[in-house]
């Protein structure tokens, strides 16, 4: 196979690119197993970057957006099928590997869609590929191209002659750039795409056959484990290596500044000498109280963004008829996946190659590259599923433990991660105080709207140039990218919504250009990014899920306050159609009673129940979700059990309606489980939520409510993602409910049974 | 280091292990299964669960020389994707699952209940399964697939 150089890599659409060029690069992979088809296409301009017609007529499409178990891997390959009109077995998808997809950055941020559903990348791709070939038959035929049927990889001309993709281009390459003005098939014509197609993984997954990065095994390979400080900031004094020499199988102890980790033959071996290795470490830096954490962050430099300003707030908050208040706060959660993070690493002097299931193949390369001293075209990073991450977990960390170790070592290790690793260290979801206060007018209108938001953070995505966003390159000797206090600007330019701190209520102008979806005049958004303890990094629906959590309770008691239906009292203050019908459907659906929170005749005593409704639109335009959730409080114990969820979501034109459901009920569930139950604990020096004994999840045994879930599919508009919407909502709407239910409300979660009893007392 | 038999679906094998290593480990690494995975190591996600002597099993904190000859079953000793076990195959058709990773927790210990209990309730099927850790919160489909199969099996 002839490799040609690397091309030169360009920014493109939503793709982030933090280098510019990378010149005559020989990768050093191709001849490796099923990942050789097709190397060196990492231009995204050219159309053999993402498509390949072999000489039996299959299609392998290359795409830097991965699946993670949201359904991506079967939703792009019935896109390619659909737009070359091949059956989808005739499709084979390559996901995420640096020596042969293009870089699509990160899979995150709902973006998988709109990046390569809409029309761009993936689906432009497809689609040139499709009006090509057209054009190749219309010259074989002698018939113009307009006159061309083509199904199943057959095109037929109106004589009734054919031609197969096969016999039109064989395996050569098609040597075009990507048509900005191809046609994508549209919906009405789909007949895979947008279908119930089952994903392509049950069968493997279901009889144990799927490959996971937990089940890579390489020739030669060792196992490692690492050893984590003991206390938060605690950094190596001095490391004993005969406390673990004598254990069978004991290859090598590994300390890169504060970064310790372990080798041996075998993995049992390594966890014993991971448990056995005697270090002595200094004395970690402390930990704030957790029982005043919220307030101290409110008293920390802070990072400021204003979003929306209106410079009128207090003037039309003193002039209003009644001001509400209200803080909210969300702690920190996990991602917690149920695999502990695995990753395999190979490195060789001038060289590595590294399995991971890190959400970002390109920007994991050139971590990998920095840690390792290498050059960026000698490392290539090849996606391997993981366990479900729901955003940055431990697998970026874990790709660069195995890196360093391997490294130290000269052999292939693979690395596991124990729990306790995973959840001590990995980067949380952010912890957020809201505070928020409106005024309301005579007529029971919001007149003005004032939001200030603190969200703690460090680190996060590594990126490519930061390795100390994560722990592993902290220990190494790396710092996070640091949050430098700054006063907020006035702000400019469109509205950028992207973390749901504007309320939807609001109208979101800026110079006069009002990007947002409601009508309320006199707004005031302000952030402020203060430094966690914690390393912190996306967790599904990342800061839009704790906004939407302070907006859309705080909307529940501006209509508590003004006795008005919290669905009406919505619409009132709305114009996005979109927010509106979703809102709209999930009412009818759920036959929601027209009348004010909380329930009439309150009960103070037994189970009582209520129903609580909130809607987004997700990242302000990246779909539209409206949730009714109906929930029992029995109020001597506190415990909150939901009965029945109702969701009606918008995202554009489906991909997959089964794929979607999925992801719709999950997230709906997910949700309920981070509203009820889940919250990282510390002492004063380090995480106490550390294993499934000590951070809350709800298990398999949980009476699951009711889903009732209304897909829009609007045409005619973007595809947008799906995989975060339903999330985002789930804590407001049954914070809303148990409010109804009891006239309680909580504005801190989780609501656990004690949150809530305590709240119940205060209301009481 | 010592040479251990294992009946593993069906089949002998002999591998030279530490005989105090958990069963999980032997598994992976010397069996090349993929099966059973690590979630904890304290038995706390049924990630790593096989059933042993007809009972579900966390192999995490089972020692592999406390197996014995008994007949150890993992989720690929229940059936493959050609032929699935018909409780895989109820999981297949209702595309219970989005990562995947749990299913070894959910599907044997759902089968294991049933082998005892045909005609479980859904309280007994949520019983059994509650401490059992899907952290995408499949649930909705995965109890849906366990219902479908106790059903037909019943019939």
């Amino acid at each position: 196979m002839s490799v040609t150089r690397r091309d030169f890599l360009k920014s493109s659409g939503a793709l982030i690119v933090s280098f510019s060029a990378i010149s005559l690069i020989e990768p050093f992979a191709v001849a490796q197993g099923p990942f050789a088809t097709h190397p060196s296409h990492v231009d995204p301009a050219k159309l053999d970057s993402w498509i390949a017609v072999a000489a039996d007529g299959t299609v392998t499409a290359y795409t830097g957006k991965c699946d993670f178990g949201q359904g991506m891997f079967t939703a792009q390959t019935q896109l390619v099928a659909e737009e070359l009109c091949v059956p989808i077995n005739r499709v084979k998808l390559i996901q995420c590997d640096t020596s042969v997809t293009p870089d699509q950055g990160t899979t995150s941020g709902s973006q998988s869609t709109p990046t390569n559903f809409d029309s761009a990348n993936l689906a432009q791709a497809s689609a040139t590929a499709r009006e090509a070939l057209l054009v190749m038959a219309s010259k074989h035929l002698g018939e113009a191209a307009d006159q061309l049927t083509v199904a199943d990889g057959v095109i037929t001309g109106k004589t009734g002659r054919r031609v197969t993709y096969a016999e039109l281009i064989g395996s050569n390459r098609f040597n075009i750039p990507l048509n900005t003005t191809a046609r994508r098939r549209s919906p009405a014509q789909w007949t895979v795409l947008g279908k119930p197609v089952p994903s392509l993984d049950r069968a493997a997954l279901m009889t144990g056959q799927f490959e996971f990065v937990h089940n890579v095994r390489v020739p030669g390979m060792l196992h490692g484990r690492v050893v984590r400080p003991p206390e938060v900031g605690a950094t190596v004094a001095s490391v004993d290596e005969s406390s673990v020499a004598q254990i069978p199988g004991f290859v090598k102890v590994v300390v890169r500044n504060n970064f310790v980790g372990v080798v041996a033959e075998k993995q049992w071996q390594a966890v014993q000498a991971a448990g056995q290795l005697r270090i002595r470490w200094s004395p970690g830096t402390g930990l704030p109280a957790q029982k005043t954490f919220y307030d101290s962050l409110r008293k920390q430099p802070s990072r400021d963004v204003l979003i929306v300003n209106s410079n009128d707030v207090e003037q039309k908050l003193a002039a209003a008829g009644t001001v509400v208040r209200a803080t909210y706060a969300y702690p920190h959660q996990m991602h917690g996946s149920v695999g502990a993070s695995c990753a395999v690493a190979d490195v060789k002097p001038d060289r590595a190659t590294v399995w991971s299931a890190t959400q970002s193949v390109y920007p994991t390369r050139s971590i990998v590259a920095k840690l390792l001293g290498l050059p960026l075209e000698g490392v290539r990073v090849i996606y391997v599923r993981g366990s479900g991450c729901y955003g940055l977990n431990g697998a970026d960390a874990v790709s660069f433990d195995a890196a360093l170790l391997s490294h130290a070592v000269g052999r292939p290790v693979r690395v596991q991660l124990s729990r306790q690793d995973e959840m001590a260290w990995e980067n949380f979801g952010s912890a957020c105080v809201i505070e928020q206060r409106a005024g309301i007018d005579h007529n029971g209108t919001i007149v003005a709207w004032d939001c200030e938001t603190w969200v703690a953070s460090r680190g996060g995505g590594p990126g490519y140039d930061h390795p100390g966003n994560v722990i592993t390159g902290v220990l190494a000797g790396y710092a996070p990218e640091p949050i430098t206090p700054r006063a907020a600007a006035e702000p400019t330019g469109e509205l950028r919504n992207g973390n749901n701190a504007v309320p939807s209520y609001l109208v979101g102008c800026i110079s006069g250009k009002c990007g947002g979806g409601g009508t309320v005049r006199s707004e005031r958004v302000l952030s402020h990014t203060v430094l966690s303890p914690f390393f912190t990094g996306p967790l599904r629906s990342p800061v839009r899920l704790q906004n939407t959590f302070a907006h859309e309770c705080f909307m529940d008691e501006l209509s508590a306050q003004v006795k008005a239906d919290p669905v009406a009292f919505r619409l009132q203050h709305l114009r996005e159609t979109r927010i509106i019908d979703v809102l709209k459907s999930a009412a009818d659906a759920a036959r929601w009673e027209k009348r004010p929170s909380p329930i009439p005749n309150l009960a103070r005593t037994g189970t009582v129940s209520g129903r609580g409704i909130a809607c987004v639109a997700y990242e302000g335009d990246n779909g539209y979700s409206a949730l009714v959730a109906e929930v029992d409080v029995d109020q001597a114990s506190g415990r909150v059990r939901p009965s029945r969820f109702t969701i009606a979501l918008d995202c554009g034109p489906i991909s997959n309606p089964d794929g979607l459901r999925n992801q719709i009920e999950g997230g709906i569930l997910q949700g309920m489980s981070r509203a009820l139950v889940e919250e990282v604990t510390w002492d004063d020096k380090q995480v106490t939520s550390k294993d499934w004994a000590t951070y809350d999840s709800l298990y398999l045994g949980f009476e699951i409510p009711t889903i009732d879930v209304i897909l829009m599919n609007p045409t005619g508009v973007s595809a947008t993602g799906a995989g975060e919407t339903a999330i985002t909502v789930v804590a407001a709407a049954i914070g809303n409910a148990i409010f109804d239910a009891t006239g309680a409300r909580l504005r801190e979660a989780p609501f656990t049974a004690e949150r809530v009893k305590a709240a119940l007392q205060v209301n009481g | 280091m010592s040479k251990i038999s294992l009946r593993v679906n069906g089949r002998l094998q002999t591998v030279d292990f530490d005989p105090t290593t958990p069963l999980l480990y032997v598994l992976g690494d010397e069996l090349g299964l993929r099966g059973p995975k690590f979630g904890c190591g304290m038995a706390q996600c049924g990630a790593c669960t096989v059933i042993l002597r007809g009972r579900a099993v966390r192999s995490c904190v089972t020692p592999v020389n406390a197996v014995g000859q008994d007949e150890v079953t993992t989720l690929e000793g229940l059936g493959t994707p050609e032929k699935p076990h018909p409780i895989q195959q109820a999981f297949i058709n209702e595309g219970a699952a989005q990562c995947g990773f749990c299913l070894s927790g959910v599907i044997l210990t759902a089968k294991v209940l049933l082998d005892e209990k045909p005609k479980a309730s859904d309280q007994e099927i949520r019983k059994a399964l509650a401490d059992v850790l899907c952290r995408c919160f499949a649930h909705v489909r995965m109890l849906r697939a366990i219902r479908t199969y106790a059903d037909t099996r019943n019939v």
